[in-house]
């Protein structure tokens, strides 16, 4: 499913891991209409997010419909290269993706 | 075996839409987690006080305001940050994103936000000792010049 899959990368630099990550994601808001019909797009967007490091979360995220469609992600970690880092998503309707890949 | 993987599939889904149906199990029993109130009220209630130790970097005029990009720095707040808030006042759902930190976690975010219109964007730092905030103006100029 390289859809839903989370792009990664992690660069380590003097003890902290610098992450960015971008998410595959339409983030409907549910307020938008449809401009044909007239109806409202049902909201679909991504809640939670969590980021680990060799298995354990060192962030959560809840991310309204305000963010963006596919989300962009940087966050930062102490850390040493070759730490594996996780990102992890869920949305509204359940589904969810994530992504792994270790520090360079 | 791609049969099996089908019929889990359906399966699993059927599940989900008949406890849909039922009106029990709404998407917020599936992510107990998720602040549903926090999330859809239509402002912040606490924002704290204003400190200089919080940076909030956003462009001054964001000629697509539906990837507005926001970076809050709190490395320069004092004691442990419990969790970083961005909050697009302008907005009907204001509140965009939580972080919270944990152990090891650097306070430090970077995202890109959605913004209906012209508004004050603010950073929100909790930490044990009290919340504090950043704020920086963003004009959005959608199907503009820039101008």
């Amino acid at each position: 499913m390289a859809k839903s899959a989370v792009k990664l990368r992690a660069k380590a630099k003097k003890g902290i891991i610098d992450i960015k990550c971008l998410m595959s994601h339409p983030m409907e808001t549910g307020l938008r209409k449809d401009k044909k019909t007239g109806e409202k797009i049902p909201a679909h967007f991504i809640q939670t997010v969590v980021a680990t490091k060799n298995g354990t979360p060192f962030m959560n995220a809840d991310f309204n419909s305000t963010i963006s469609k596919n989300p962009y992600l940087r966050i930062q970690v102490a850390g040493e290269k070759g730490d594996e880092i996780s990102v992890s998503w869920t949305d509204n309707k359940g589904a969810s993706g994530s992504g792994k890949k270790a520090a360079k | 075996m791609k049969r099996r993987l089908f019929m889990k599939g359906t399966l699993a889904g059927s599940a989900i839409t008949a406890a849909l149906g039922a009106g029990l199990l709404a998407p917020r029993a599936v992510l107990a987690a998720w602040p549903e109130a926090e999330m859809l009220a239509a402002d912040v209630a606490d924002t704290g006080m204003a400190s200089g130790s919080v940076k909030i970097k956003a462009p001054e005029i964001a000629e697509n305001g539906a990837v507005v990009p926001v970076t809050v720095d709190a490395t320069g707040v004092d004691g442990i940050v419990e969790s970083i808030s961005i909050v697009a006042a302008a907005n009907q759902r204001p509140l965009g994103a939580t972080y919270h930190m944990k152990e090891g976690a650097i306070p430090f975010v970077s995202t890109r936000l959605k913004m209906g219109k012209t508004g004050d964007v603010f950073g929100v730092v909790k930490t044990a000792s009290g919340t504090v905030n950043a704020k920086t103006q963003v004009k959005v100029t959608i199907g503009g010049c820039g101008g």
